[in-house]
């Protein structure tokens, strides 16, 4: 297995990248490799221009903006499991972040990578979904936002067109003291999720929840808001009974079947894991002892 | 019309200068150009993590980097883990006591792997060595003595430390 013959560039800066892309025809941007490289070994894609991104120093930030953290498309897994930012503000994401492959595939893998790749049950994608993140794309003479909402087009397929790449993601940060949970099932740690799901919710004095964020990983073509769940928590105070009920609408996604799991399984999971995870995150937030939920 | 580059890269503190085809993956410059054979390639996708090797300090899969782009760079394979030609490693020497390998085959990747891991975290428990390796197939051993030897390589390090 050896990559198929292909023009390698190695650009230093963003503009010199989007020139690139856009002046030829069958390019492929080359981030951390953690996707691309198995699919070029593999010979699943025969780029005639390989255009590698690693070489740009500035795209491996992360800066806190306030009200968001804002990450460059370069920043690899790891930073991301180290950053004491991340840990403090988007406290979701480093609970996911250590699902994500291993830590010989998060020194090399992107932040950008993995939201460009978009594979329905990948961990980063589906925090950027709970999370509301939004996603800076660049091409020759041009630059634009995409909403996490209008970020996936289909199976595998972002939003951004083939002379575009990502630059940055901007993470709006949810209030000190909310509570979160990442949850998943995967046949063997590391690997990809079946399925995940991802639970924020802001919870008042006194118990009610006043907003609830919702995402199922590895059930739909990308990852999916259920958004009829999310509705059903508003105004409520959390219980064991509440989250049971609530987690049951993940049972009516529309979900994928493949040679790993048939359709009804990975609804089953969703449900299970999204009860899980409701139970879990409201206990962070009302920093109670953990709700004793199957 | 193959696409090539003249790069450098320093393994083991030696530098190794070569001209390669620009789709040459590093494993492969490893193995067939520096001649560097104890670094082993399984699968050639990033499943089973025999090619995996220290980038700057860090473990990374060497079957999913193009050699191109270590020029510049700093990489520890296997061969660079003994202190001399005459002893091992405690980490190697751990391994050999605790039978954590038969074959041999994901050795190399199981070395770079834990010894990164244990500069990190000098006492592990059991899990968590599990857990470290969970990125690298034995097909041989059932992963019994490499726990062990991982763990007993912990306490000798610490002993020596
Ligand atoms: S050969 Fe690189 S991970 Fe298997
Ligand atoms: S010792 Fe044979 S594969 Fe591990």
């Amino acid at each position: 297995m050896k990559p198929p013959p292909f023009t390698y560039h190695d650009p230093r800066s963003v503009d010199d990248a989007v020139a690139l892309l856009s002046e030829k025809d069958n390019a492929k941007l080359l981030a951390g490799g953690q996707s691309l490289m198995p699919m070029l070994n593999m010979r699943f894609v025969l780029p005639d221009d390989v255009i590698d991104i690693n070489r740009i120093e500035d795209l491996s930030y992360i800066r806190d903006d306030g009200d968001a953290l804002v990450f460059g498309g370069m920043v690899r897994q790891r930073d991301i499991e180290f950053s004491g930012l991340v840990s403090q503000k988007i406290p979701l994401m480093k609970e996911a972040i250590l699902n994500v492959g291993h830590r010989q595939t998060r020194t090399r893998g992107t932040y950008g990578g993995s939201m460009s790749h978009l594979d329905p049950s990948a961990e980063l994608p589906t925090v950027s979904m709970a999370q509301d993140a939004i996603v800076s794309v660049r091409k020759k003479g041009g630059e634009r936002d995409i909403a996490m909402a209008d970020f996936p087009m289909g199976y595998m397929t972002p939003s951004f067109d083939l002379d575009e790449m990502v630059t940055e993601i901007r993470v709006p940060i949810w209030p000190e003291g909310h509570g979160y949970a990442f949850v998943e099932f995967a046949r063997r740690h590391g690997d990809y999720a079946i399925t995940s799901s991802a639970v924020l919710l802001d919870v008042a004095d006194g118990g009610k929840i006043t907003k609830a964020s919702i995402t199922v990983g590895g059930v739909g073509p990308s990852p999916l808001r259920v958004t009829a769940a999310e509705e059903g928590l508003a105004g409520e105070t959390g219980s064991a009974d509440l989250f049971t009920e609530i987690a049951e609408k993940c049972r009516e996604i529309d979900a994928m079947e493949d040679v790993y799991a048939p359709a009804w399984y990975r609804q089953h999971l969703a449900a299970v894991l999204t009860r899980r995870a409701l139970a879990k995150a409201y206990s962070r937030a009302v920093n109670g002892t953990e709700m004793n939920l199957r | 019309m193959s696409d090539r580059r003249t790069i450098s890269v320093t393994i083991n503190g030696e530098t190794f200068e070569r001209e390669v085809e620009t789709r040459l993956t590093l494993s492969d410059f490893i193995r067939h150009e520096c001649l560097l054979t104890g670094t082993h390639v399984g699968c050639e996708h990033g499943v089973c993590g025999a090619c995996t090797i220290l980038l700057n300090g860090q473990t990374a899969r060497s079957c999913l980097m193009l050699a191109v782009q270590a020029d510049g760079q700093e990489i520890r394979t296997v061969e660079g883990i003994a202190p001399n030609d005459q002893e091992l490693h405690p980490l190697q020497q751990a391994f050999q006591d605790n039978h954590g390998l038969q074959c041999g085959y994901c050795t190399p990747g199981m070395l770079t792997t834990l010894l990164e891991f244990l500069e990190e975290n000098p006492d592990p428990t059991e899990r968590e060595v599990r857990e470290a390796i969970s990125g690298n197939l034995c097909r041989c051993t059932g992963y019994q003595g490499i726990v062990a030897a991982a763990l007993d390589a912990a306490k000798r390090l610490q002993a020596g430390a």
